[in-house]
C-alpha cells in the first residue's frame, strides 16, 4: 500500500486505495450493466417501430429524427383474442409450481438437515444427483404417463411437471441455508417443548425466509419464462390452457412472418416478472449471501 | 427441584470415543453443581445427556426418582442455557421467553404474569419488544436465562453460558446467575473450563478430565485436599508448582538440593523404596522467602527469572534444579530478576503424588 493518491488531498493513502478500488469496481459494474442492458433496450426501442423499419435499419436509428413510432405492435399483440387468457392461464401455472415445489422442498431440506434418519445422506446425495438430469430426458415418458393417468393437457399436469424438475435445486438450496442454522435455537427447541413439525413451521421456515424467496424468484421466472414445458404437456394436448409464453411463440408464422410483434410480446410478457423480481430484490441479495456468509 | 442422579453412565461416540466413562454422580436437590474440565473432557457431553441431547450408551440417569434414560427432552422438566445464547433471531425478547410456555398450553395471563417476572428479576423490562439482534451480548444472555427461569423447570442445565462475554461482564452476570440460584433454590447443573468460575459459583464442583470423573467436592475441598495430580493443577491460580524429588536414605533430593521435611510428608518420603521418583506440589500463594530459622518448612534456593508485578503482589518466576518456579509474594521485597533467594513452603501446605499413578500421597 503506497500514499499515491494526489487527487484525493482530503483522504489518507488507504482511503484513497479504497476510493480507487470502489471507482474501478463501479466503473466495471456500469459497463458490464450496459453491455448486458443493450440488447434488450434495443428490443424495447424496436417494439415501438413500424415491421418496415424494424426490419430495415438498427434499432439505434430509431433514436435519431425523423421518429417513427407506433404502438401498433403491442396493439395487435394486445388485441389477440386470448391473450388475456394466456396471461391468466400463466398465472395459474406460475404460482402454485411455485409455491408447491418451495412447500415440498422446505420440508425435505429440515429433514435432511436436522431429522435423523436412515439413509440420510445417501438419499440426499440421490435428489442432488438428479440436477443432472437433462429435462428434455424426462419429456415423452412423462407425457406418457400423464396421458395414462388422464391429466395430459391440464394445469395439474405442468405443476407436477415443474414441481419435479425444481425440486432437486430447491431442496439442494434449502438444505445448505438450513443446515447452516444454529443447532443450539433448534435443541432449544425441543427442551422448551416443540416437536419436530413446530420447530419446522415455527423456527426454521421463518429463520429461512431470506433462502426460500431467493428459490421463489428462481423458480416463479423459470416456470413463468418456460416454453417447453407448456408447450409439451398442455399445448397438443389442451390449447385453451396455453400460458403466454406459446401463445407468443405463435405469433410468428412457420414462414416467419409476425416477428416483428415479438418485441412488444417480450415486454407485456416481462412486466410480472420485473414486478415479482423487485418486490423481493432485497431477498433476491439477501438469499444469495445468505446460505455462506454467517449472520 | 429435584436431584440428578448418574449411575455408571457411559457415552460413547462412534469411533470408540468414549466421551463420559463410567460416571457417578449425584447433584442434590437445590444444589448448584459446577463441572469443571479442559475441553474435549466430557463434562459437556454429560451435560447433553442430562438434556436428553445425547442418549447415554449405558447406565441409568435419573432426575428425581425417575429414569431418564429414554425420557425425551422435553418431557424432562429441564431447561437449559447454551453458550451461544440460542435465542430464536425473529422473535421478540417476549416471545423468546413465552415460547416454551406457549407450547405447554399455559394460559396468556399466566405467561404474561411469569414472563415480566422473569424480565424484571434480569432487568430486561424495558427490552420487551426487542429482537435477539438489537440487544448487546450481556443482554442476550439475560434473555437465555430468562427462557430458562419462566419454565420453572426442575433443574436448569447451563453450559457456559458466560464464555462469549467479556470479563466484566462474565463478573456481573456470574454474581446475577448466582443471586438466581439463592432466590429460586432450583437445582442446577453448570459447565464451565474456567477454574474461577467454578470456584466462585458452585456448591460443589465435579473436576472430570478424558471422560472420568477424578474428584467432587466443595470448593475448599478440592483446592486443600486434591486427590491427584491434574486436580492439583487445575484447581487454583496461579496453578500450582509440581517438582520431581527423589528418595535416597529417608532423604529427598530435588537435583543436588537435600530437602529437610517433617511430618506427614516426611512420613510418607520415608516409607518409599529408595531411589524412588515422588511428585512435590506446592502453590505460589503458599511459597515466602525463608528467613533462615523456620524448621517447619520447606527449604530450597532458587534464582529469581521475571518479577511480575501486580500491585499489591509480585508474581516471581524462578529456576529451581531445574524447577520452573512460580510464587506469589507480596510486593514489598522488591526481588529482582536475576536475584539468588531461597523460598520456603510451610510443611502443612506441602502435597505429595505418586507420579506414576498420580494419585496423591499427602494432601
Amino acid at each position: 500500500m503506497t500514499a499515491t493518491s494526489p487527487g484525493l488531498d482530503q483522504a489518507g493513502p488507504e482511503q484513497g486505495w479504497f476510493a480507487r478500488q470502489h471507482i474501478g469496481l463501479h466503473t466495471a459494474l456500469i459497463v458490464l450493466m450496459v453491455i448486458w442492458a443493450i440488447p434488450t433496450f434495443g428490443l424495447f426501442v424496436n417494439s415501438f417501430r413500424p415491421a418496415t423499419e424494424a426490419f430495415g435499419t438498427g434499432w439505434w436509428s430509431a433514436l435519431f429524427p425523423p421518429y417513427n413510432f407506433t404502438f401498433e405492435n403491442y396493439a395487435h399483440v394486445l388485441g389477440q383474442s386470448n391473450i388475456g387468457t394466456n396471461f391468466l392461464n400463466s398465472l395459474f401455472i406460475s404460482i402454485p409450481a411455485t409455491v408447491i415445489p418451495i412447500f415440498v422442498a422446505a420440508f425435505a431440506a429440515y429433514a435432511f438437515s436436522w431429522m435423523e434418519f436412515p439413509g440420510r445422506n445417501i438419499l440426499f446425495v440421490v435428489v442432488v444427483g438428479l440436477l443432472v438430469v437433462p429435462l428434455q430426458a424426462t419429456l415423452i415418458p412423462v407425457l406418457s404417463l400423464f396421458a395414462s393417468w388422464g391429466i395430459a393437457g391440464t394445469f395439474l399436469a405442468v405443476w407436477l411437471a415443474h414441481t419435479a424438475y425444481g425440486l432437486p435445486f430447491a431442496i439442494y438450496l434449502l438444505r445448505n441455508f438450513m443446515g447452516s442454522l444454529p443447532r443450539e435455537v433448534f435443541e432449544s427447541a425441543a427442551i422448551d417443548g416443540a416437536s419436530s413439525v413446530t420447530s419446522f413451521f415455527r423456527l426454521a421456515l421463518p429463520m429461512s425466509v431470506p433462502a426460500i424467496a431467493a428459490l421463489a424468484i428462481f423458480q416463479f421466472l423459470f416456470v413463468w419464462n418456460d416454453l417447453l414445458v407448456a408447450l409439451i404437456y398442455i399445448s397438443i394436448v389442451n390449447p385453451d390452457n396455453l400460458p403466454l409464453t406459446v401463445s407468443i411463440a405463435g405469433l410468428v408464422t412457420s414462414q416467419g412472418a409476425g416477428t416483428e410483434f415479438l418485441g412488444a410480446a417480450a415486454f407485456i410478457s416481462m412486466a410480472l416478472p420485473l414486478i415479482v423480481f423487485f418486490g423481493l430484490q432485497r431477498f433476491f441479495v439477501r438469499g444469495i449471501v445468505g446460505g455462506s456468509v454467517k449472520g | 427441584m429435584a436431584t440428578v442422579t448418574f449411575d455408571h453412565v457411559y457415552k460413547r461416540f462412534p469411533g470408540d470415543v468414549v466421551a463420559v466413562n463410567d460416571l457417578n454422580l449425584q447433584v442434590a436437590d437445590g444444589e448448584f453443581l459446577v463441572l469443571v474440565g479442559p475441553s474435549g473432557c466430557g463434562k459437556t457431553t454429560a451435560l447433553r445427556c442430562v438434556a436428553g441431547l445425547e442418549t447415554i450408551s449405558d447406565g441409568e440417569l435419573s432426575i428425581g426418582d425417575q429414569v431418564v434414560n429414554d425420557v425425551a427432552p422435553k418431557d424432562r422438566d429441564i431447561a437449559m442455557v447454551f453458550q451461544s445464547y440460542a435465542l430464536y433471531p425473529h422473535m421478540s425478547v417476549y416471545d423468546n421467553m413465552a415460547f416454551g410456555l406457549k407450547l405447554r398450553k399455559m394460559s396468556k395471563t399466566d405467561i404474561d404474569a411469569r414472563v415480566r417476572e422473569a424480565a424484571g428479576i434480569l432487568g430486561l423490562d424495558r427490552y420487551l419488544d426487542r429482537k435477539p439482534k438489537a440487544l448487546s451480548g450481556g443482554q442476550r444472555q439475560r434473555v437465555a436465562l430468562g427462557r430458562a427461569i419462566v419454565r420453572e423447570p426442575k433443574v436448569f442445565l447451563m453450559d457456559e453460558p458466560l464464555s462469549n462475554l467479556d470479563a466484566k461482564l462474565r463478573v456481573q452476570t456470574r454474581a446475577e446467575i448466582a443471586r438466581i440460584h439463592r432466590r429460586l433454590g432450583t437445582t442446577i447443573v453448570y459447565v464451565t473450563h474456567d477454574q474461577v468460575e467454578a470456584m466462585t459459583m458452585g456448591d460443589r464442583i465435579a473436576v472430570m478430565k478424558d471422560g472420568l470423573l477424578q474428584q467432587i467436592g466443595t470448593p475448599e475441598e478440592l483446592y486443600t485436599h486434591p486427590a491427584n495430580l491434574f486436580v492439583a493443577g487445575f484447581i487454583g491460580s496461579p496453578a500450582m508448582n509440581f517438582v520431581t524429588v527423589t528418595t535416597a536414605g529417608g532423604e529427598l533430593m530435588m537435583g543436588e538440593t537435600k530437602l529437610s521435611l517433617g511430618g506427614e510428608p516426611a512420613r510418607v518420603a520415608a516409607a518409599q523404596t529408595p531411589g524412588k521418583n515422588l511428585t512435590i506440589g506446592f502453590r505460589p500463594e503458599h511459597l515466602v522467602l525463608a528467613n533462615g530459622s523456620d524448621g517447619q518448612a520447606m527449604r530450597f534456593p532458587a534464582v529469581v527469572d521475571v518479577v511480575e508485578y501486580l500491585g499489591n503482589e509480585e508474581l516471581i518466576h524462578a529456576r529451581a534444579e531445574g524447577n520452573d518456579i512460580v510464587a506469589l509474594l507480596p510486593s514489598d521485597r522488591k526481588v529482582k530478576a536475576g536475584d539468588n533467594v531461597e523460598l520456603a513452603v510451610p510443611l502443612d501446605r506441602l502435597f505429595v503424588f505418586d507420579p506414576e499413578t498420580e494419585k496423591a500421597l499427602v494432601s
